[in-house]
């Protein structure tokens, strides 16, 4: 009679994972982890290949027959194309910096979310079919065969990267992982292979301006709605201009801010700020859009988004751009615009019409951004504050990882906090400024279907927000933004209840003293203000 | 000696052996990563799987209430709920501290004459895995709570124009 085991056998569960090389481990597909496919009518808008209904949890991808050679020739391409490309398949010396830093690793604990993992997704095919060791030697070299399964990998793990350079803080040779993310982007995109949440909001954008889809009346009646919220906190009526020839400044900011809370506190703040300076400006409901998700696709969509707004800017004849709190719009207006669709010599260098101050800095671009502006404002003493005002709040500062590491805006929006809270606690030093946690739904990953790996990504986000939150009671996370906007509320709701979630300018907004407002008793939000609690429910 | 006082001899092995069982549901090289520092904001795993364990056991010893010692449980609960383990795997961990402390101390607690005390002992860690159970859950359904709000606030203002539009009020 054969053995039977005994119950302690019986409970030896090895829960291990086999340990295998990462080449010999599959990539598995899993619920919450990823988006959903990109649909053909968005491709087809954009002019993409390969535009087909498609679902990436299918075997068939409904690839086109010569996949592999588009791959290939793209990779050859980009080579050509970006020094930037070739230098980060070569000089990587594996030293493991940037293993342990990236928020995806940390919160998921896959190992092919290790910054040098995920590029060596690529590398290992780039070894095999350009260079001589890795078409000798193979695996031993590092290289492999690009094969339907490397590339569902590639697509698994290039969108879990946010892009948020991170890792690239660490890595002794400056190692841009986000470059290698947008350019494998890039490349899965040759085939069609995008996710709805990028390729549809980059559709609406290429058609209608915005992210959202907003055509220009829908745009007008949102802005009503919050124009007539600040008349309800303020007593005061504001009547901005729309798509005004001859107006000083363009305002441009994410479509966000137009359309969700708490989006759309920040778009009053905007509004009540330059009501009170009394701003020769005007929105544009065509450049009605400051972010860019075609970024997140190829350099050559985001080009072409970003070209609206200098041509919107031409048409109605502006001397400069203010750009509202948005995130990666930065990244790309700093880094990218000037060389894609500059120079800009038909505008002038940005000066502050309220303080003479000129934003030397943005010689190139002709584009400020608003924290810049209003840090300048509260230098020159030009706005009357009443901090108390944000007396109920306790907060802290997420600096975005564009803004932050991507173009050095990190004392600007402290300087404005500071005079507008009197309540600040900085987070843990190793998870701010320049070495600030993502998000963990940047790079156009914040859909809802993907929510597992925004809770993973964002976990150590939210637990620097935790330490906070328990040692000196902080209830509000400010940022610049849309996107953390958007995405940090149910982040909070997860990790760290009670604390919400707002844009600077709405603060901004709760302490400005406006000429001839009425005897304010809430906030943006309709919450009263301190000490006006007992007016509030006596009213 | 009582086993109070053995569980108290041996709680760092134990300890440590406790904290190696959550971390073995992760591949090597990440458990090397999340082992290796102490980081409380780099290394937020690690650092709160060790804090949870060694709080746990600590609650445990002085047998202070469940809900007294749920912060600890929470900091390891909430993190494998979202990270696609099974439940069974995800909470695995509680139930192979029995199997630790009777290795540590069953020869003892036999010797001794202690084993109704551990007896004792070990069904206050199936009280903790039911605990573990019900915050488990409480994970999952604010997960899902959070992508119906996310939907209906994606809406709101939609739903508010239109409104007017029609002429009805909020």
């Amino acid at each position: 009679m054969a053995k039977l085991p005994n119950p302690e056998e019986l409970s030896k569960i090895d829960y291990a994972p086999p340990s295998k090389g990462w080449m010999d481990t599959p990539t598995e597909f899993k619920p919450g982890m990823f988006c959903h496919g990109s649909k053909p009518k968005s491709l087809e808008t954009l002019e993409f290949p390969n535009p087909r209904e498609w679902r990436p949890a299918d075997v068939d991808w409904k690839l086109p027959e010569n996949w592999k050679q588009i791959l290939l020739e793209g990779i050859a391409d980009r080579l050509k194309k970006y020094r930037s490309f070739r230098l980060f398949m070569d000089i990587c010396v594996r030293c493991g910096a940037c293993a342990d830093k990236c928020h995806f690793f940390i919160g998921t604990g896959d190992p092919k979310n290790m910054p040098v993992l995920r590029a060596e997704l690529i590398r290992s095919v780039y070894r095999k079919e350009f260079t001589i060791a890795g078409k000798i030697f193979g695996k031993m070299a590092g290289a492999r065969e690009l094969t339907v399964d490397v590339l569902k990998e590639w697509w698994y793990y290039f969108f879990q990267c946010t892009e948020c350079r991170r890792c690239s803080v660490f890595c002794p040779y400056g190692i841009d992982q986000a470059e290698i993310t947008i350019i494998g982007r890039e490349l899965l995109n040759l085939l069609g292979l995008n996710i709805e949440w990028i390729a549809g909001p980059a559709a609406n954008c290429y058609m209608k301006g915005n992210h959202l889809g907003l055509e220009p009346h829908t745009i007008v009646g949102n802005l009503e709605y919050i124009l007539d919220d600040i008349e309800t906190v303020t007593g005061k009526k504001i009547k901005p201009t729309f798509n005004r020839k001859g107006a000083e400044i363009l305002f441009v900011t994410p479509s966000g801010d137009l359309f969700a809370d708490p989006g759309t506190y920040t778009a009053m703040g905007y509004l009540m700020l330059f009501e009170e300076l009394g701003l020769d400006y005007t929105w544009s409901t065509y450049a009605s859009e400051g972010g860019n998700f075609g970024f997140f696709t190829t350099n050559e969509l985001a080009k072409r988004l970003n070209s609206k707004i200098y041509a919107e800017a031409k048409r109605l004849g502006v001397k400069y751009i203010i750009g509202g709190e948005c995130g990666h719009m930065w990244r790309v207006i700093h880094q990218y615009m000037d060389t894609w669709n500059g120079p800009a010599d038909f505008l002038e260098v940005p000066k502050s019409p309220i303080t003479g101050t000129v934003f030397e800095n943005a010689k190139a671009s002709k584009m400020i951004h608003i924290a810049e502006f209003t840090a300048d404002l509260m230098k020159n003493g030009k706005l009357k504050l009443d901090p108390s005002r944000n007396d109920h709040l306790k907060v802290t500062w997420h600096d975005s990882c564009n803004t932050a590491r991507g173009m050095g805006i990190l004392e600007e929006p402290r300087y404005v906090l500071k005079n507008v809270v009197n309540h600040f606690h900085e987070m843990p030093e190793d998870t701010i400024r320049e070495k600030t946690f993502c998000c963990g739904s940047g790079s156009g990953l914040n859909a809802s279907e993907d929510m597992d790996l925004r809770m993973k990504g964002g976990f150590p986000r939210a637990n620097a927000v935790k330490f906070v939150h328990d040692h000196y009671g902080v209830n509000m996370l400010a940022n610049i933004c849309a996107i953390d906007r958007a995405s940090l509320p149910p982040l909070m709701d997860y990790w760290v209840p009670g604390v919400k979630v707002a844009g600077l300018h709405e603060l901004v907004a709760n302490a400005l003293i406006m000429k001839g407002e009425k005897e304010r008793t809430t906030d943006l939000r309709g919450e009263p203000l301190p000490g006006k609690e007992q007016k509030e429910e006596s009213a | 000696m009582d086993l109070n006082a053995l569980l108290k001899e041996k709680q760092p092995a134990i300890v440590e052996k406790w904290f190696e069982t959550v971390l073995a549901a992760y591949p090597e090289n990440t458990a090397n990563i999340y082992r290796k520092s102490e980081a409380q904001f780099t290394n937020p795993l690690g650092y709160n799987a060790r804090q949870g364990v060694e709080g746990l056991f600590d609650a445990l010893l002085k047998g202070v209430m469940l809900e007294e010692a749920s912060g600890f449980l929470d900091n390891i609960v909430r993190i494998r709920a979202i990270q696609e383990f099974p439940p069974s795997q995800a909470l695995s961990f509680i139930y192979e501290l029995k199997k630790i402390v009777r290795a540590e101390i069953g020869k003892a607690v036999a010797e001794q004459g202690l084993t109704e005390d551990l007896d004792s002992f070990l069904s206050t860690i199936d009280d903790l895995a039911l605990f573990a159970f019900d915050l488990y859950m409480g994970c999952r359904e604010k997960l899902f709570e959070i992508k119906v709000n996310e939907m209906k606030n994606s809406t709101f203002r939609l739903i508010q124009q239109a409104n007017r539009v029609g002429g009805k009020q909020e």
